[in-house]
């Protein structure tokens, strides 16, 4: 443990339960209690712990971060970055500034009976028995110092909660805005929790205002019930110095299906935890994810999926593009039960270096107990495909063009499986900007 | 006729066939460990003043550190006071003639099918065999010495040649280097040595068998090859261990030196003592072994056939620090019962135009535990490197498991790494192919087990594949049916 | 437009050429044959610059520069156009993209204004449905999930719209049914023109029955063992390659 890095969380904790937390029931004072005392007896990681050893996570520790402010800014601020982040005018949307839900920015349409999407503050107050069970149920979330912090902290965030049967078919966007006049933090707490035969599409898009650093540690639980399907999308734009921590954790029933698509562009130091437990037979999972880090930016992307019953599937294609002095690290592991036979598991992973002072660190890993299993997975780490370059060459394509036309194409190819046209759209022009073909 | 499951049921208990223990008279020492047992074994060994401050300063390091946990193997903890640290055949043989040499200690090795007699030594190779600490006995020296060649005892070299084994003594593995290889530094009792000269190419496959017999005793050699510029050698390690109840300790240290232009070539058949089917006795396989490519265009090839050891723990490596040098390690480890291994391969690329390849095949049997842990390591200045790596696992039987864990750290936008791993089980559809071509299924699941194995058996020397083919055959007896 | 002079060509440590000489003038349909491995498709590779391959000796001219000197891009702008018997995928890319890159940069080369979109696409439209490609192709990635049919199409189109002076076609036909075979035939000689010449690189008659050769050589140990017109081509269908051993450079020494 590393006493005088977790003090500051500890004051911070104090503060935060004389203010708001005050008036909190008992059993969620108690569980940001609980939250408190695991973190100090976790401590933060540090990267002699084999799942830190290759992010250091000093930017975070070394900065003395405060309660996100949640009433310091302005409203044009607030106007500017909504902008950016608004994919469609048709999808629900959530705001929230400084971890705190926005109102005055959120917009719901029609929504099918009995499906609830609010923040998790309202939730607490309009039904705590629920909310009680989804937030104590923390079995399947890791326990971790991260997670922990953020328990300690659990104050407010998105809930979502689609009943048996139930196709919300309009996408349910979440927007988290960080707006710091001095060094903040926020701990958002999201529940999506998917009835039997339901279906949904979230997404959550990260973004903040130009100012002081901030440090965004985040937490999503997800519940796919049996026969259900979602669609989860995460686009993380953190401002350039911003430090952002996520985790999220899913629990598939049986014959459910969960895609996850992961794009990671903003922040200084970033790391995006997802972790999926396949539990019960016939499940389909698919991560996707696309990291383009540039500058001194760190991007660790970590994925864990547990086949822990026979007849699953799972699919996960990561790439990851750096450039500058830009750090990737990604750790992939399949995780196949005892009696999880017939599981099929597939997992890619490819890095493309552009510069010399990048760096890459990748691990996918396998841990497999039982026998009738197909699993492969696969790491590259390299330059452009040769051949590729030399037929667009014959045809009479200079080489440089040849090689931006083959960067470009390596990143679209994920951001292709957006299926969700306006948030591909958005992708896309990300990608054309950053990484954009000319116009030939 | 059976079906898959009955038969994979009856692949449970499979027969050591080397646990015979050799009934002669040992010189050994009190187990515990400590500074004056450091000081007894090199006295024993009338090793000068330089190596004995060396053991001592490894001895110093080790109390320091702790017993690695990361790996993915369980075992009791291990106490290393309970242990010999030096047990030696009392009758010290001559080395000129093995005449000489106890006759019930050549029976063992003839037991072991080791080429140690004439028959077996007109297969042209030079035998240094290391019975539980020290070596005794080296054939072919004279034939090796023309050449200008120098193998033979550890323990000969550091009074022989004792400039050469001071500048690459822990060259390679410092005594620091780890837990295993600083209580290896402190303690080690004999193993070989090996020198080519510039441009010699060594006329004979060299090749070291190892015995633990002793009860209660480690063993803990050392290994050191030089290959000057422009050599080559083959180099050939076989091992086996008595059936005992407790767990026995090995861990030795490696060290390979190429230099320019030179070519090593390193083959292991490690069939150490796996334990019982309930997992009871059996050797720990604690070892260190790595290469250093020091000079342009050189290269250093681990092969290694591991069907023995209760637990084993070793990760051959290879520094590619000249330019243009190569490090490939291929690889089978078979796991059944109870046996645990957590092994692969450590390449770090230091030198421009480097090139590395990993072929790792692992079957799993029974409870068998199999993990493969590599890493591919691109330094900065490693312009245009490449690393292919294949980790592919095979797994027989609903208990076993098959693990991979590869490490992937590239600094150089020029280098190239690809890494593939797959795991799955021998499958029904193949055996049944095979049986219907006539084939029974011992047969049908030893043929595609081989077939899974090839691509490391073709890179073997020729008489080491047979006896690797055998080995597995025997490893998986009772596991396939 | 063509001329190779004593080229000479290995790949790694092996050569594979040994001395080819041949000219192709604007116009002229050759088609160049020889049993497996006897360096045909190692001649179409060479000329359209593959650096897998090392040229140690002669030279080819093209249009009366050294071919040789010039990177593959700037072969493909001065007008070769190679036809590949493995097309590589490109996933990502839009074949409409590259087709557009590819016109583009070889304009560029000579300094000519740049296609106009709408012209690009009209005269695309025109050229698929000549060759009987559906629309959906265009917006796929290049060659990425084609079939065999699929691709050696893609090529021809390619070819089609590029407009090359020297096109070779490397075992064009392999892999294709008989009414594909006849589709990208018919591509390939709407192309055939006074200013255009076209090499046929096949091992079998049968796509020479639909492109019909002005001249035929058969090469063998990288050598060009015999030329003729077009019924060298049937003889060889008739007697197999097998009659050619008398003909290889190694039985005429044996003979010696």
């Amino acid at each position: 443990m590393i006493v005088t890095e977790t003090n500051t969380y500890h004051d911070e904790h104090a503060k935060f339960c004389e203010g708001q937390s005050a008036t909190a029931p008992i059993w969620l004072q108690e569980l940001r209690e609980r939250g408190l005392s695991q973190f100090h007896e976790l401590g933060l990681p540090t990267t002699r712990d084999e799942e830190w050893r290759f992010t250091n996570i000093a930017p975070i520790t070394t900065h003395p971060f405060a309660i996100a402010d949640v009433g310091a800014f302005s409203e044009s601020q607030i106007d500017q970055l909504v902008q950016q982040a608004e994919l469609d005018e048709d999808f629900h949307q959530l705001v929230f500034v400084n971890g705190r839900f926005a109102k005055q920015w959120s917009r719901l349409h029609d929504l099918p009976a009995n499906v609830i999407v609010e923040s998790l503050a309202e939730s607490i107050d309009h039904r705590p028995d629920t909310v009680e069970d989804r937030l104590l149920g923390n079995g399947d979330v890791e326990l971790s110092a991260f997670v922990s912090l953020n328990t300690a902290f659990v104050d407010d965030g998105a809930y979502v909660s689609v009943p048996e049967g139930v196709s919300v078919d309009r996408p349910i966007h979440l927007i988290f805005l960080t707006v710091a006049d001095t060094p903040s933090f926020c701990h958002p707490r999201n529940i999506v929790s998917l009835g039997k035969n339901s279906r949904a599409t979230v997404i959550e898009s990260y973004l903040g205002c130009e100012g002081a650093r901030y440090f965004t540690n985040t937490v999503t639980k997800i519940e796919v019930g049996e026969s259900a399907e979602l669609s989860h999308h995460k686009l993380q734009h953190e401002q350039a110095n911003a430090l952002h921590v996520a985790t999220t954790s899913v629990h598939q029933q049986t014959k459910s299906r969960f895609r996850s698509h992961y794009f990671s562009f903003g922040g200084d130091l970033t790391r995006n935890k997802l972790n999926c437990t396949l539990d019960g037979e016939g499940i389909e999972c698919t991560l996707n994810g696309l990291y383009m880090p540039t500058g001194d930016q760190l991007m660790d992307c970590r994925t864990e999926i547990h086949h822990a019953k026979p007849n699953c599937n799972s699919f996960e294609l990561y790439k990851g593009i750096l450039d500058d002095r830009a750090k990737g690290v990604f750790n992939g592991k399949i995780h196949v039960y005892p009696d999880a036979q017939k599981t099929d598991a597939k997992q890619s992973n490819q890095t493309i270096l552009l510069s010399d002072d990048a760096i890459i660190d990748t691990k996918p890993q396998l841990e497999i107990y039982a026998d009738d299993v197909r699993c492969t997975h696969g790491a590259t780490v390299g330059e452009l495909d040769e051949q590729a370059i030399y037929y667009l060459r014959s045809r009479g394509i200079p080489a440089d063009l040849a090689r931006t036309m083959l960067i470009f194409a390596f990143a679209n190819d994920v951001v292709q499986g957006v299926k969700l046209p306006a948030v591909r759209q958005h992708l896309e022009s990300i990608l054309l900007s950053e990484r954009g073909l000319p116009n030939v | 006729m059976p079906t898959e499951n009955a038969l994979l049921k009856e692949y449970s208990e499979r027969e050591y066939e080397h646990g015979f223990v050799t009934d002669i008279e040992a010189d050994a020492i009190a187990p515990g460990l400590s500074e004056d047992i450091v000081r007894l074994i090199s006295s024993k060994k009338d090793e000068p003043e330089w190596l004995l401050e060396w053991r001592l300063k490894a001895y110093r390091h080790w109390l320091t550190l702790e017993e690695p946990q990361w790996q993915n193997v369980h075992y009791p903890p291990i106490d290393y006071q309970a242990a010999v640290y030096y047990s030696a055949p009392k009758q010290k043989p001559l080395l000129n003639s093995l005449d000489e040499v106890d006759p019930a200690l050549l029976e063992t090795y003839e037991k072991l099918g080791i080429p140690l007699e004439e028959q077996k030594a007109l297969a042209g190779v030079a035998v240094d065999a290391i019975f539980d600490s020290v070596s005794v006995a080296t054939t072919y020296r004279e034939t090796l010495e023309k050449e200008g060649v120098i193998f033979g005892p550890f323990s000969d070299a550091v009074h022989k040649y004792p400039e050469l084994v001071k500048k690459y003594l822990g060259s390679v593995v410092p005594s620091s280097d780890n837990f295993f290889a600083a209580l290896n530094s402190a303690v080690f009792s004999d193993g070989s040595f090996c020198y080519i000269p510039k441009g010699v190419r060594c006329p004979l496959e060299l090749s070291t068998y190892f015995r633990i017999n002793a009860q209660n005793t480690g063993q803990f050699e050392r290994t050191l090859i030089i290959a000057e510029e422009g050599s080559y050698v083959s180099y050939l390690e076989g091992c086996t261990a008595p059936k005992r109840d407790e767990n026995q300790l090995h861990a030795a240290v490696v060290e390979l030196v190429a230099m320019k232009d030179a070519q090593i070539k390193y083959s292991t058949v490690q069939n150490w003592y796996p334990g019982d089917a309930e997992g009871k006795g059996g050797i720990y396989n604690f070892v260190t072994k790595r290469g250093v490519c020091r000079g342009e265009n050189s290269k250093i090839s681990w092969t290694q056939v591991e069907t023995g050891s209760a637990i084993t723990w070793k990760y051959p490596s290879v520094i590619l620090q000249g330019d243009n040098s190569v490090g490939e390690f291929y690889s089978v480890a078979v796991t059944a019962n109870r046996q645990q291994a957590d092994t692969g391969s450590k390449m770090i690329h230091i030198g421009k135009n480097t090139k590395s390849t990993i072929i790792s095949k692992g079957i799993s049997a029974g409870r068998g535990q199999n993990n493969y842990r590599g890493l591919v390591k691109i330094q900065k200045g490693a312009t245009n490197a490449r690393n292919f790596s294949q980790c592919d696992s095979l797994l027989i039987g609903d208990r076993c498991g098959a693990h991979t864990f590869p490490y992937i750290e590239v600094r150089n936008a020029s280098a190239k790494v690809e890494h593939e791993a797959s795991t799955s089980k021998v499958g029904e559809d193949q055996i049944y192919y095979c049986r219907q071509r006539g084939l029974p299924t011992e047969d049908a699941v030893n043929m595609i087990v081989n077939g899974f194995c090839k691509e490391v058996y073709d890179v073997l020397p020729m008489e080491f594949a047979l006896e690797a083919r055998k080995l597995l055959s025997v490893s998986l007896e009772g596991s396939v049916g | 437009m063509l001329e190779i002079k004593d080229l000479h060509a290995r790949c790694d440590a092996t050569e594979i050429l040994r001395g080819i000489n041949l000219q192709v003038r604007a116009g002229e349909v050759h088609a160049i044959m020889g049993p497996n491995g006897s360096g045909k498709s190692t001649l179409a590779h060479v000329l359209a610059g593959r650096e897998d391959y090392e040229v140690t000796q002669g030279e080819v001219l093209f249009n009366g520069t050294s071919l040789l000197d010039m990177e593959v891009e700037q072969r493909a702008a001065e007008g070769i156009f190679m036809a590949y018997q493995y097309p590589v995928e490109i996933p990502g890319v839009s074949n409409k993209y590259f087709l557009k890159a590819a016109m583009n940069s070889i304009r560029k080369h000579h300094k000519q204004p740049l296609i106009d979109t709408m012209d690009f696409l009209k005269v695309l439209k025109e050229k698929m449905q000549l060759l009987g490609m559906d629309k959906s192709m265009m917006e796929r990635s290049v060659n990425e999930g084609f079939s065999g049919g699929e691709k050696k199409r893609n090529e021809i189109l390619q070819m089609a719209m590029l407009q090359p002076k020297l096109a070779v076609l490397d075992e064009t036909d392999s892999g294709l049914d008989i009414d594909a075979l006849r589709i990208v035939a018919d591509g390939v000689n709407t192309l055939r023109s006074p200013e255009r010449a076209i090499i046929v690189v096949t091992h079998y008659q049968r796509l020479l029955d639909y492109i019909v050769p002005d001249y035929v050589h058969v090469l063998a140990e990288g050598r060009i063992v015999r030329s003729g017109d077009k019924t060298l081509a049937l003889e060889l269908e008739e007697k197999g390659y097998g009659f050619l051993e008398a003909l290889s450079p190694s039985a005429a020494a044996a003979a010696v």
